[in-house]
């Protein structure tokens, strides 16, 4: 592989992964724990928000994020290939 | 039935099956010894990464704990799914790409040192072994509330199976059983907590469930922050702990998880990085259909429980009250000699304690579900305990016979004596983690949630600098790395054992608990890798090609 390519390839991911750290900061810290008290105020399903993050959630939004990056890389490792 | 007769089929058949598996999946050479020979299936390997994840701990504590603690409880339930967010997107693939057998094996090469391998085979043992003792424990406990015999039997009887197929199978029987033992413990996870969701909520998914009204009409969430309040504890769906404490907690079981060996080195086993990739996501799936149903489960047991026993007569008490006071894990003192049961927050007045442990234990009998149910969870408990308990084990066999013997010691031993030592050093550690199991000490229990804040402490900034930085080198991750995990010894021998002068809360640190000081370490470990680092040579060449090689694709 050629330098230049492999360099690209090495920053879109580095961009990629702090984007999605960023959300995975956002549903967990952000809305579990910073601002739970002010999410507690809306209800939604029986559930405060804050605390519908905290236990619910956070863990689908993780596992979303997971399942983002896996499409993500794999479209970027086809493109390398071509 | 009678439930006896249920449990010891439960318990036999889930038995049968694992060692069927051992016999089929035996190891031939140290590849497969250790990494399973690295062709695992990226769905297998997240079942079994699941599996060997949820240990005794999640299957049986971790309910009962946000049943007691509520909103509190979320630290457990963020912190330890988290951590695989920051697996597969910073760690796995890279790991993967790296191609060796263990963690040390990655710290030795990438920084070029042996004194490196040297002080990261001794985290992954301290780690390890505090974390396998509380298993042995878990197994112990199953067995002799379940099929009456004594602790020591019975973590006699839950050696011997692991003994069976780990030292049989090394990774590649650790894994397929691991699979096995998934599919039992998130059938006896999900059948009592649908029961019991569809009983109280008429909503067959527990998730939906707990956020919606009882058979009175009433919302269960609203129905809880009540009954709380006029008890005298605090409010359910809101918490106690100070929001820096749940913050580094959180952040310290999130980090710790990434960190542990016993869970990277599931990444080893899949064939390509892509699939590390994707096991890790597949894996985190797994573990958030149990995740997600605990909490649930915590409503409805924490509902069923005050209404079952607040101000009523002791007399008038179900069977099983009875059968958990001779457990001692509940109590009832009645301190107004009035014959009811007054469940308060507050002590003076509060008649009643109860372990959090029984909780997923004691629901299906609160509920009254049908015996089967009861038998399944048993043989899903051991499942828990048996899997997580055999994948510690690998780490702690391939530390000794791979990084300590093959790499440091004796370099020339050839692939048969290595697999001989890897099955010796294996039956050694059953043994040790046995007989901590039969003989518990109180610093077990204290130490199993602080192996987190060591994981996170000594190996996170070792592997995450090593992987996204050219610049870290040995002297830099050597002194961070024993800076941060001394760090968390002292303050957990501090704060947990009384030593250096002991403390109590108000003396924390920022006001951070032992559980979440991981956190600071960690910062500590990150700070005085790059200072150190800053100040002494840059790794030599042919590190800096590995760094650049693990990167492409």
């Amino acid at each position: 592989m050629i330098t230049d390519k492999k360099t690209q390839y090495w920053k879109k991911n580095i961009k990629y992964i702090s984007v999605l750290l960023t959300f995975w900061f956002i549903i967990s810290f952000g809305c579990g724990i910073l601002f739970v008290g002010h999410l507690n105020t809306i209800s939604i399903g029986g559930f405060k928000l804050g605390f519908w993050f905290a236990q619910q959630g956070a863990i689908f939004g993780f596992v979303i994020i997971i399942f983002i990056y896996i499409f993500l890389m794999n479209r970027l490792d086809q493109s390398f290939k071509s | 039935m009678d439930l006896q007769y249920w449990i010891w089929i439960a318990v036999g058949l889930s038995f049968t099956l694992y060692i069927g598996i051992a016999i089929w999946s035996r190891a031939s050479s140290t590849k497969e010894f250790y990494v399973a020979g690295s062709g695992v299936h990226p769905l297998a390997n997240g079942m079994a990464t699941a599996a060997d994840w949820m240990s005794a701990a999640s299957f049986i504590s971790m309910a009962g704990i946000i049943s007691f603690n509520g909103y509190d409880g979320s630290v457990y339930l963020m912190g330890w799914t988290g951590g695989y967010v920051l697996l597969a997107l910073l760690l796995a693939p890279y790991l993967r790409k790296f191609g060796k057998f263990t963690v040390p094996d990655f710290i030795g090469d990438r920084y070029y040192s042996n004194t490196a391998r040297a002080v990261a085979v001794f985290c992954a043992l301290i780690v390890s072994f505090t974390y396998i003792a509380g298993q042995m424990r878990g197994v112990g406990v199953v067995f002799s509330r379940y099929l009456e015999v004594d602790i020591t039997t019975g973590v006699i009887i839950g050696m011997a199976i692991v003994l069976f197929y780990a030292v049989l199978g090394g990774m590649k029987g650790i894994t397929y059983t691991q699979v096995a033992q998934y599919i039992v413990l998130i059938f006896a996870f999900m059948v009592p907590a649908i029961y019991i969701s569809f009983l109280v909520t008429g909503h067959i998914i527990p998730q939906i469930g707990f956020g919606a009204s009882g058979t009175d009409g009433a919302l269960l969430l609203e129905k809880l922050d009540g009954l709380h309040k006029e008890l005298g504890f605090h409010e359910y769906t809101s918490g106690s702990k100070s929001m820096i404490d749940v913050f580094c907690i959180t952040m310290a079981l999130m980090v710790g998880t990434a960190g542990l060996p016993h869970v990277i080195v599931r990444f080893f086993t899949v064939k390509k990085v892509s699939d590390a990739r994707k096991s890790a996501g597949w894996a985190l799936l797994f573990i958030a259909v149990l995740y997600t149903t605990a909490p649930a489960i915590a409503v409805f047991s924490r509902t069923n429980l005050i209404e079952t026993v607040n101000n009523k007569p002791y007399k008038l008490m179900p069977e099983w009250f009875n059968k958990w006071e001779t457990t001692g894990l509940l109590s009832f003192n009645d301190k107004n000699d009035d014959g009811l049961i007054q469940y308060r927050g507050e002590n003076a007045v509060n008649e009643l304690t109860v372990d959090a442990d029984i909780m997923v234990l004691a629901n299906p009998e609160i509920a009254n579900l049908p015996n089967w149910v009861i038998a399944l969870l048993a043989a899903g408990a051991l499942a828990a305990a048996l899997s997580t308990a055999a994948g510690l084990l690998l780490v702690i066999s391939s530390a000794v016979s791979h990084d300590l013997m093959k790499k440091i010691f004796r370099p020339n031993i050839s692939e048969r004596s290595e697999l001989i030592a890897a099955r010796i050093s294996a039956t050694l550690a059953v043994i040790l983690a046995g007989y901590f199991g039969i003989n518990p000490r109180g610093f077990v229990a204290a130490t199993v949630a602080l192996a987190f804040g060591l994981a996170a402490a000594s190996f996170f900034p070792a592997i995450l600098l090593g992987i996204f930085s050219k610049r870290i080198n040995k002297e830099g991750t050597i002194s961070g790395m024993i800076g941060g995990i001394t760090l968390m010894l002292f303050y957990m021998l501090k704060f947990k054992f009384n030593w250096f002068g002991g403390g109590n809360q108000s003396n924390w640190w920022f006001g951070i608990s032992p559980e979440g000081f991981g956190t600071i370490a960690m910062l500590f470990n990150f700070i005085v890798t790059i200072t150190v680092s800053a100040i002494t040579k840059a790794p030599p060449k042919n590190i800096q090609e590995l760094i650049s090689n693990l990167r492409e694709p």
